[in-house]
């Protein structure tokens, strides 16, 4: 059961959240400027990468509110969680918590 | 069945008997035979007291067995308890070494494979969570060193340990002092002496079985078995502890293996430890006569202690070439002849009965292959040692790697776990001092780096703590000499079909060359193949020894590269009615009800679970079944009234000065125009553009909106919105709140609803006129709750809804229900429900559609707004893919025969399908095994309507809408039925009705 750190409440049981995919992952402006091919890999497309991702959790039994974490996708470790609309932490490599 | 003990007492004063009171004597039944026992006993060592180490016969080939261990690797002694009292019921597949004796227990073998008692179990179970700054898991020598380390400054210090007092190693020593104490005393006095301490909680009895992220450990407590039953009332029988410790010390100790050679399996063949262990810790003295086999030095300490307690050693067989130290003070003081470079290469019973009554012994050449002489020599029980494998399987289920340590012959722990320190045999050092040194050092390092994560004061104990001192006479720990394995005796006529690696599983060396010559050398794969490991002992004693006859078979020296097979917990088996705890029953998943639910119960309603809320699914009168009911409430609505409990639709209040722009983004057509006082039907779509949900809106105010949801798509569709505000559009001020339970609501529908209305809000215009279809009216019912009444309906016919608090639901439905009464107003539930919309054609979400339906596919075209710039879902909906003339389409259809009620999932297929194929038919064959059955679509919801006449269905088909008319096929009950493709919707087409 991970632990993790929410921006608003502090840390909690993995339980208490619900997991939201990759982070960053801007919905267009216009989405009808856009091809086909360029609205698939919007809709359709993420990054699945072996070790440091930045995704979005929501606090679904706690604040409710949406936040970002950069977690290892190998280890599970979380590096660091973040508010909505702030700016990534700068991970080091192997930076343990 | 005997009453009396038949067998002697193998119990002996010359043992220090750590674990038992000899002042307080037991009795228990086992097998029909009463065995007299002490208070401390386990099942195993009251039986061992008793003279009788067999167990029941192995389950596949019904060898003959013994007691092997005395912990909870036990892969032979598997014992059904009976019920404890008469409110208790019985329990089965229990390792006898696991369970603790008390007075007038009950139990027998089972061999293999037990029975579960079909009682319900009245008893209670729960689950505690806790937070700890420092858990250590082990109450032996290194845990509790630890403990003593960890208990500093603020720190909260948690102790779990699976047997029924502290001690761990040391209640199995006849000889251990600590700091001058006895070591079992010293554990004692050390557990009492740290619980003086409101931070330190030590937890008997109690398993960690499972090891998880972030240091989140959960743990079995076993809490009323061992005591009397006037004790055990209001108390949890077993409790699961979720423990969340910011450090975790792992001091689990470490398991013997045995030793593979030809006939090991044969009852009085016994780990070296487990002897030593009946005999110091528990009083009971395992054989008279003793062989003792070894790899390693730490049998002689089990020799030394099984012939002060009284047995004779007959032979000490030593796998190494050279005598070491303590081989040689053993055969000195125990008058055994010593045999170096041999083993034990076959075991013989007496003419009478199954146990052990010889050994033959023989010399093994330098490449390990026998030579000489075999010798036999008469014993009643088989003493080995294959080494110990450290327990290392809380270690691993954190992904914590292990390496292959050649001096132990064991895989030890490396340090790769965050916030874990391992601490006495798990190190691989396997000696008492060694336990107190790294036990002290890893509570230190513990607490040190607890109190840094948490910012308290260490105290003065941080880093700096004393290891207590052990003295212990003739300690061998495994480590203090050479050892070496033997991992596979050879055997003296080639067979190795009784050389045994998996006693529980009954697999032997044989089987893992079967497997080896099937063409598999991954250990996983062996596993599967031979079922090595999976047994209800999970290979505790077989996992090393599987690995290395592999690793001998393909001819690998680096055991490391070979590995076992991975630990995953529970690390002991446990009862699923601890994990449930109090979730059962009605405390399984939580009910929603309505505050209209008392009259439904009274009305004797059958319900149905929608999410989780309970549902009138239909009110049965007279012993009418529910197609008859079902029948009389459909044709009830359209003929005069009826109404339902409409509460459960999700409802989500959206307010702010961005509210209309809000609720326009998500709806397939416009929200932005809509004026106050009036609602409107909307389709909701995810990014892909397939349907999510669909509900009516209402605008209450400029500034202000009521969504309705489907019932099963409320928390869907609110998590939705939120997510949709909080990440992408945080600048739009609305606030949303969901009040779903804040209204009851009941829907009025048939030609006589209006009159029911007039009658329930008499103040209200309920005219067409001034009450128009899609529009609400706020409205003060005749008992004087104020209400909500909206013009909306599901079924096509006039129709109202009527909102209150839900305080008031019970009262405004009793109202509707005195109001009604003059017209015959009918209660209806989900299913009369589901037939009236589908006659309308009206989809439900989730029903008629799977996520891979659009708007225009539901026939929803219509409600897709061509002039809004955006919505979600838009761009999809314009994808080459979306537009296809081929999708499947929702249409009706209808059994030719009238009679025939499609299934719902159904699959449609072509008109001219033919049953018998000829070959080269370009027809569609009807079933798989004839060819390819194309399937146009299927039937999503269907039933019998008594107000079409017929049984009808809505479907899912490929251009279904072209069909219109078309006859297809579909198999019903192996019958081929002709189906025909209709319209949407089949009832009252022009909507005249919805107006009264």
């Amino acid at each position: 059961m991970l632990l993790i750190d929410c921006p608003h409440c502090g840390p909690r049981d993995e339980i208490e959240f619900s997991y939201g995919g990759e982070a960053h992952v801007v919905y267009p402006e216009d989405p009808s400027v856009l091809n086909d091919a360029e609205w698939g890999r919007y809709l359709f497309y993420r990054e699945n990468p072996k070790g440091d991702f930045a995704e979005r959790w929501i606090h679904s039994g706690g604040c409710r509110k949406w936040f970002n974490a950069i977690r290892n996708t190998a280890t599970y470790e979380f590096k660091g969680t973040y508010a909505m609309g702030e700016k990534a932490p700068t991970i080091k490599e192997g930076d343990a918590k | 069945m005997t009453t009396a003990s038949s067998s002697p007492s193998r119990r002996t004063d010359a043992a220090p008997g750590h674990g038992i009171d000899r002042s307080q004597p037991i009795t228990i039944t086992f097998g029909g035979q009463k065995y007299d026992a002490f208070a401390g006993d386990s099942l195993a060592s009251a039986l061992i007291a008793g003279g009788n180490l067999q167990t029941a016969n192995s389950m596949y080939l019904d060898r003959p067995r013994g007691i092997l261990a005395a912990g909870v690797e036990e892969p032979n002694g598997l014992v059904t308890v009976k019920a404890r009292s008469e409110d208790d019921i019985d329990e089965t597949m229990l390792p006898v070494t696991s369970v603790e004796a008390t007075d007038g227990l009950e139990a027998f073998y089972v061999s293999g494979q037990g029975a579960l008692d079909p009682t319900p179990d009245p008893a209670l179970y729960d689950r505690k969570h806790m937070h700890a700054d420092v858990l250590i898991v082990g109450a032996g020598p290194a845990g509790l060193a630890a403990a003593r380390a960890a208990l500093q400054g603020e720190a909260r210090v948690v102790l779990i340990d699976k047997e029924n007092r502290p001690g761990g190693s040391l209640l199995s020593s006849r000889t251990a002092q600590i700091d001058g104490t006895d070591g079992a005393q010293w554990a004692a006095d050390t557990i009492a002496e740290l619980s003086e301490n409101p931070d330190f909680t030590y937890l008997s009895r109690t398993t960690a079985f499972g090891n998880y992220d972030s240091n989140y450990v959960i743990a079995l407590q076993y809490r009323t078995d061992h005591l009397e039953p006037k004790h055990r009332e209001g108390v949890s029988r077993q409790r699961v502890w979720h423990i969340r410790a910011d450090q975790v010390v792992l001091a689990p100790g470490a398991m013997e293996r045995p030793i593979v050679f030809s006939t090991n399996d044969r009852p009085g063949v016994m780990l070296a430890g487990a002897a030593r262990t009946y005999t110091n810790r528990y009083g009971a003295l395992p054989g008279q006569k003793i062989a003792v086999f070894t790899t390693n030095d730490s049998a002689y300490e089990a020799a030394l202690d099984l012939h002060a307690a009284g047995a004779e050693i007959v032979a000490l067989v030593d796998s190494r070439e050279k005598a070491s130290e303590a081989a040689t003070a053993a055969a000195e003081r125990t008058g055994a002849e010593l045999s170096l470079s041999s083993a034990v290469i076959g075991t013989n019973a007496s003419v009478m009965g199954d146990r052990l009554a010889a050994v033959s012994i023989s010399e093994l050449d330098a490449d390990g292959a026998l030579t000489g002489e075999t010798r036999t020599v008469d014993a009643d029980l088989l003493a080995v040692s294959g080494g110990f494998s450290p327990t290392v399987h809380l270690h691993t289920h954190r992904q914590g790697t292990t390496t292959w340590n050649t001096e132990i012959a064991g895989f030890v722990p490396n340090d790769d776990v965050t916030g874990e320190h391992c601490a006495g045999a798990l190190t691989g050092d396997f000696s008492t001092q060694g336990a107190l040194d790294t036990g002290t050092r890893a509570g230190a390092a513990a607490l040190a780096a607890a109190a840094a994560n948490a910012g308290f004061d260490p105290g003065s104990g941080s880093g700096d703590a004393k290891a207590p001192s052990a003295q212990v006479a003739d300690e061998a720990p495994l480590c203090g000499a050479e050892v070496k394995p033997l991992w596979l005796v050879p055997s003296a006529t080639g067979s190795t079909d009784d050389s045994f690696v998996d006693l529980q599983r009954d697999q032997a060396v044989s089987d893992i060359e079967r497997a080896y010559g099937a063409g598999m050398t991954n250990i996983e794969h062996i596993k599967r193949y031979t079922s090595i490991g999976t047994a209800n002992d999970q290979g505790k004693t077989s996992g090393v020894n599987a690995m290395a006859v592999l690793a001998h078979m393909i001819g690998e020296e680096d055991l490391g590269a070979v590995g076992v097979s991975g630990y995953r917990p529970p690390f002991t088996a446990l009862p699923f009615a601890a994990l449930a705890g109090r979730e059962r029953g009605d405390l399984f998943d939580p009910a929603r009800v309505t505050a209209i639910q008392p009259w439904h119960l009274e009305a004797g309603c059958e319900f149905e679970d929608v999410g989780q809320w309970k549902r009138p699914w239909f009110f049965a009168k007279d012993g009418e079944d529910m197609h008859q009911a079902v029948q009389r409430e459909s044709k009830a609505v359209r003929d005069s009234v009826g109404y339902m409990d409409g509460t459960t639709l999700g409802k989500i209040e959206i307010r702010g000065q961005d509210a209309a722009e809000f609720v326009n983004r998500f709806y397939t057509n416009g929200f932005k125009l809509l004026k106050v006082g009036k609602g409107r039907y909307g389709v909701m779509c995810g990014v892909d553009g397939m349907i999510m949900d669909d509900g009516v809106t209402m605008r209450i105010a400029d500034d202000r909106f009521l969504m309705t949801t489907t019932s099963s798509g409320a928390a869907a569709v609110f998590d939705w919105l939120e997510e949709w505000h909080q990440t992408e559009w945080p600048e739009l001020d609305v606030t949303l709140t969901s009040v779903t339970e804040q209204y009851s609501t009941i829907t009025v529908a048939g030609p006589k609803s209006r009159d029911v209305i007039a009658k329930v809000a008499p103040g209200l215009d309920v005219s067409n006129e001034a009450f128009a279809f899609m529009e609400f009216q706020d409205a003060e019912l005749s008992n004087g709750v104020p209400a909500r009444i909206c013009r909306i309906s599901f079924s096509g016919e006039l129709s109202f809804e009527i909102n209150v608090d839900a305080f008031y639901g019970l009262s405004a439905w009793k109202l509707v229900e005195e109001a009604g009464a003059e017209f015959d107003i009918t209660p209806y539930g989900t299913e009369t429900m589901h037939v009236l919309r589908a006659e309308k054609g009206l989809i439900i979400v989730g029903q008629d559609t799977d996520g891979t339906v659009t708007p225009d596919d539901a026939g929803l075209g219509w409600a897709v707004s061509t002039k809004k710039k955006h919505f979600i879902g838009k761009r999809s909906l314009e994808r080459e893919d979306s537009q296809r003339p081929d999708r499947k389409q929702l249409v009706s259809v209808m059994s030719v025969d009238k009679k025939t009620v499609l299934p719902e999932g159904a699959q449609l297929i072509a008109k001219d399908a033919d049953p018998t194929p000829k070959k080269g038919s370009v027809q569609d064959p009807v079933t798989p095994s004839n060819g390819q059955v194309h399937s146009y679509g299927f039937v999503t919801s269907s039933y019998m309507s008594p107000n079409l006449g017929r049984p009808f269905g809505l479907a899912l088909i490929e251009s279904g809408r072209e069909r219109e008319g078309e006859i297809m096929k579909s198999l019903v009950n192996g019958e081929l039925v002709e189906v025909e493709i209709g319209p949407l919707c089949l009832f009252d087409p022009e909507g005249k009705r919805r107006d009264g």
